[in-house]
């Protein structure tokens, strides 16, 4: 299956975490800022293309409309959770159902309200955007709801190796979790 | 054969594809901290992601023809 040799050992690798508390913390509000702050630059750079490409094509496919936080009778949005690991981009989401929740109108209308829920209300009724949208956008409503939720999966893992390190770092020095005295000196004296 | 030719070709299977270089990337990197390594683990991964799902769709694609 595999075409190349496997490489070689990785040789001891010298990672400094900085803070992780805070790596982890930036890089939960932006894929790969952690690893920036940690000067992970190559990390940072994958995590980055990797994890934001995979939810903006998500949100594009659905329209804007697969990213939207509602928890009503209605609409059990479970899969916002899981979209919210990326962070920041998700973030609109929350603002627009606050203000949906205020007004019964969601922010830049004209824009096609993207991170809105789909509850609205009109000339004083509720109404319940939702089936037009799989009407509409049909199978990409899935597929975008998909995208956007292994995007913040993805980022949970990003926010990890900025908080942990690598799992499999260096070899013959296997590190504990990350609250392990013996892990932390082997991180900062490598 | 035909079938499963035209279901290949369906542009719904494709979606897989970035998913799939996103993912193992991903994982790989979460893993080691070198440019090779990662790749070397994200091929593996996305080859046996491949194989995985390609099965199921196998699996799948027999049971849509038998029932």
């Amino acid at each position: 299956m595999a075409t190349s040799p496997p490489p070689s050992p990785e040789p001891p690798l010298e990672i400094d975490l900085r803070d992780p508390h805070v790596a982890a913390l930036l890089a939960w509000l932006w894929p790969g800022a952690g690893h920036l702050y940690q000067r992970r630059y190559m990390k940072a750079g994958l995590f980055m293309v990797c994890i934001l490409s995979t939810y903006f094509f998500g949100l594009a496919l659905g329209e804007g409309k697969v990213v939207y936080a509602a928890w009503n009778a209605a609409d059990r949005r479970w899969q916002y959770p899981l979209q919210l690991g990326v962070g920041l981009p998700a973030a609109p989401a929350i603002v627009q159902s606050l203000v949906v929740r205020r007004t019964g109108q969601p922010m830049l209308s004209a824009l096609g309200a993207p991170m809105a829920p789909p509850q609205r209300i009109e000339n004083g009724l509720p109404v319940n955007l939702l089936p037009e949208w799989h009407k509409t956008l049909n199978m990409r409503f899935e597929l975008g709801t998909l995208y956007t939720m292994i995007a913040g999966l993805l980022n949970i893992l990003a926010i990890w190796d900025a908080y942990g390190g690598p799992v499999i770092g260096e070899p013959g020095k296997e590190r504990g979790p990350p609250g392990d005295d013996k892990s932390k000196d082997k991180k900062k004296a490598a | 054969m035909l079938l499963l030719a035209a279901s290949l070709l369906a542009k719904q299977v494709w979606y897989i594809v970035p998913l799939i270089l996103s993912v193992s990337l991903v994982y790989g990197a979460t893993r080691h901290e070198l440019p090779r390594p990662i790749l070397y683990h994200a091929w593996h991964t996305a080859v046996w992601m491949a194989i995985f799902m390609g099965g199921i769709f196998i699996v799948l694609w027999l049971v849509s023809l038998w029932v």
